[in-house]
């Protein structure tokens, strides 16, 4: 190694390997490519994926739980959002519903409303869980059947809000007053919401881990996800701790459809159906019921759909011409389920008969 | 005195049940178009339902269903055209031209197009089939998943397939929207009968035994990968035939036709009529798809308040996923549940005593 050119040691592999990454970019595209406009990329594809590491968490906490996708979990989100926005006490939009034209007598402030958002829609989870999901569970039955009981439940949802608030799309709440749109950093430019939209989601996560890493709830939590029987034989109560983790996935998915609100506005009841998709893809890359990696894999999709929305990369640019950023996440999960199912970080399971 | 009956004799009584029971549900008061959306569900249903029989999980139907589409939309549009001299429907392939019927596009055109998607289908149904059919259980689902999103976006992108705005004017064999369950049903009668006469043959038995406990059976002398391709193939090449069907019936055809929603409106059909009998997919297909337009029939009727109608009308999705919920947790078997079918198609008892059980 050739001392002269050492970089400072203070940059982690993935800064280092920046030029690198740019010069690749270089030959596969037409047009030159400028570190501040990777830099920028990066930047946005962060935030993105925060969001999606936030989304996937819900989905992932309950798989490793009960072994079962939620497929509620984007009505979930949905409810989070419009909870948000209502509680800031900001009107809905026209129509003949129940709640058109109308808002709340008294307006929150934003980081208030979140987290009363969050917790009413942790409760709103936990009742979900009671009544869609405990009883299916008591009977034993199929895995089958608790997907499709998730999958009645989030049309039901989403019929609801569509009801009871109508299905126009709501402008974004503003986190801060008189926020300046965008901030500089290194000579690129990011809109000053992404920052927060990061910001909160890198505190929920630390949140998160330290509660399941540092807290009797969240050792009793992984006993369960280890071997749910012998867990309950040792005195841990596994319906107690399901209904703290459908609260907590509640919660953790009312801060991300508010996140995601902030960033793109409300687009509607659906709009928690494409992230439940990119969603799958997320744990799937993180490996199912893995914490670390999904937040991990929520990052990876994020940047890499930033990177192909921006530059023209070969081959896949040929057969997705214009879908490329859509349909990565799914190549993703195509590619990560051939030759690497157990996700990036995961171990290899070992297959008992 | 069912049991004096003769066994052939009860068979055709249980076939004519079946037959009035799924015939009564077509007289319900519904728009024509969704009386051949019933058979269209129950067909896509019929297709999850086989792979789900061998314990696959796939929700791959609605992206053979696209292709389906597609194939009879780009045929139909691009290779055949109405010649407008002499009137008759000309299909230009293999450097040759054949000359058809006038008016009306023809059946025969129909026949073609129901040959080219099958092997279409069959083709990549095998292909993908292989690859993900190594995974199992949730992974496989979503691997399905994931194949039927590229599918989307490859025809959203690619002009052959008419980008964002599809192709258009597909052209129509019948003259009424009722007239496509001369279409439809046949095709629903055929796969259902191959699917019930499958089931009691070797290949059925392998195909429940993997269910069983796959390790067991490839112990035994069944080969899971070979049994499991097959099955999730034979469902890809019916989701085709659906999606021809469809693209004559809708008469234009674009990317949002296969999507996820539809996948997991084809599993709760499946699941909710009953995963272990043939006859659950049928049900399913039939009840999910009647119900939301009976809900509708019901809030249409001159003598109800607006404050019923309303909330009927406007709640139909709501009142769906509830049913899909009770059911899941009321009858968790299904609708149809094996034990059902068992009475109406009784196994014929082996006259040796078998050895060993």
């Amino acid at each position: 190694m050739r001392r002269g050119r050492r970089q400072t040691p203070l940059l982690s592999p993935a800064v280092r390997s920046g030029p690198f990454v740019a010069s690749f970019l270089h030959l596969a595209t037409t047009g030159p490519v400028s570190l501040t406009a990777l830099l920028q990329n990066l930047l946005n594809g962060l935030a993105i994926g925060s969001i999606y590491a936030l989304f996937a968490l819900g989905y992932t906490l309950v798989f490793s739980i009960l072994r079962i996708i939620n497929f509620a979990h984007g009505a979930v989100f949905t409810v989070g959002a419009y909870l948000t926005y209502a509680l800031m006490g900001k009107p809905f939009g026209g129509g003949d519903y129940v709640f058109s034209n109308s808002r709340l007598p008294f307006a929150l402030n934003f980081w208030v409303a979140m987290l009363v958002s969050a917790v009413l829609t942790g409760l709103l989870n936990v009742g979900l869980e009671r009544l869609a999901f405990r009883p299916l569970r008591k009977r034993g039955s199929d895995t089958l059947l608790t997907l499709v009981s998730s999958l009645g439940v989030s049309i039901m949802l989403s019929n609801l809000i569509q009801n009871v608030v109508g299905a126009d799309p709501l402008p974004a709440p503003e986190p801060i007053k008189n926020l300046k749109p965008a901030v500089t950093i290194g000579g690129a430019t990011i809109q000053s919401v992404r920052i927060i939209v990061f910001v909160v989601a890198v505190i929920v996560m630390i949140g998160l881990w330290y509660l399941l890493n540092r807290t009797r709830t969240g050792k009793a939590l992984k006993a369960i996800s280890e071997d749910a029987t012998t867990a309950n034989l040792l005195g841990i109560s596994t319906d107690r701790l399901i209904m703290v983790t459908f609260g907590l996935c509640g919660f953790v998915a009312a801060i991300a459809g508010t996140m995601v609100s902030v960033n793109f506005g409300i687009s509607g009841p659906y709009m928690g159906a494409n992230f439940g998709l990119i969603g799958l893809a997320v744990i799937i890359l993180g490996g199912l019921g893995d914490i670390p990696g999904a937040v991990l894999a929520g990052f990876v999709i994020g940047i890499a759909q930033a990177i192909v929305g921006a530059y023209k990369i070969p081959l896949l640019s040929t057969v997705f011409p214009t879908a490329a950023k859509d349909a990565i996440p799914f190549l993703l999960l195509f590619l990560v389920l051939m030759f690497r199912p157990q996700g990036l970080l995961g171990r290899t399971a070992v297959q008992k008969v | 005195m069912t049991t004096m009956l003769a066994p052939r004799l009860r068979s055709v009584r249980s076939v004519a049940i079946v037959i009035g029971f799924f015939s009564l549900a077509l007289l319900l008061p519904l728009q024509p178009s969704v009386r051949v959306d019933l058979v269209r569900y129950a067909i896509l249903a019929l297709s999850v339902y086989l792979p789900l029989r061998a314990g696959q999980l796939s929700l791959a139907s609605p992206g053979f269903y696209a292709m389906g589409g597609f194939v009879a939309a780009i045929i139909s549009t691009r290779y055949v055209r109405l010649d407008d001299e002499t009137g008759f429907w000309k299909l230009r392939a293999l450097g040759r031209t054949f000359t058809f019927s006038r008016e009306l596009y023809d059946f025969r055109l129909i026949l073609l197009e129901f040959v080219v998607a099958a092997v279409f289908a069959a083709v990549i149904g095998v292909i993908v089939g292989y690859l993900a059919l190594r995974l199992s259980g949730i992974y496989l689902a979503l691997a399905t998943i994931a194949f039927v999103e590229c599918f989307r976006l490859i025809t959203l992108d690619l002009p052959i397939f008419g980008g964002a705005t599809g192709i258009f004017d597909i052209p129509q064999p019948l003259n009424s929207q009722l007239s496509y369950l001369w279409l439809a049903l046949p095709v629903l009668g055929v796969g259902t009968w191959f699917v019930f006469r499958q089931e009691r043959s070797r290949v059925g038995r392998a195909l429940v035994a993997i269910n069983e406990d796959e390790l067991a059976s490839s112990a035994t002398g069944i080969h899971p990968t070979y049994y499991k391709v097959l099955a999730f193939t034979q469902g890809a090449v019916l989701a085709a035939l659906a999606g021809v069907i469809s693209a004559h019936t809708l008469n234009t055809w674009n990317a949002r036709q296969g999507t996820f929603e539809a996948a997991t409106l084809m599993l709760a059909c499946v699941v909710i009529g009953g995963s272990r009998t043939f006859l659950g997919p049928l049900v399913g297909g039939f009840l999910l798809t009647a119900i939301p337009e009976l809900l509708r029939w019901v809030a249409d009727r001159p003598f109800l308040p607006r404050s019923v109608s309303e909330p009927i009308k406007n709640g139909r999705p709501f009142v769906y996923g509830l049913l899909m919920v009770l059911v899941c947790i009321y009858f968790s078997q299904g609708l149809a549940t094996p034990k059902l079918v068992d009475r109406l198609f009784p196994r014929r008892q082996r006259s040796r005593p078998e050895v060993g059980s």
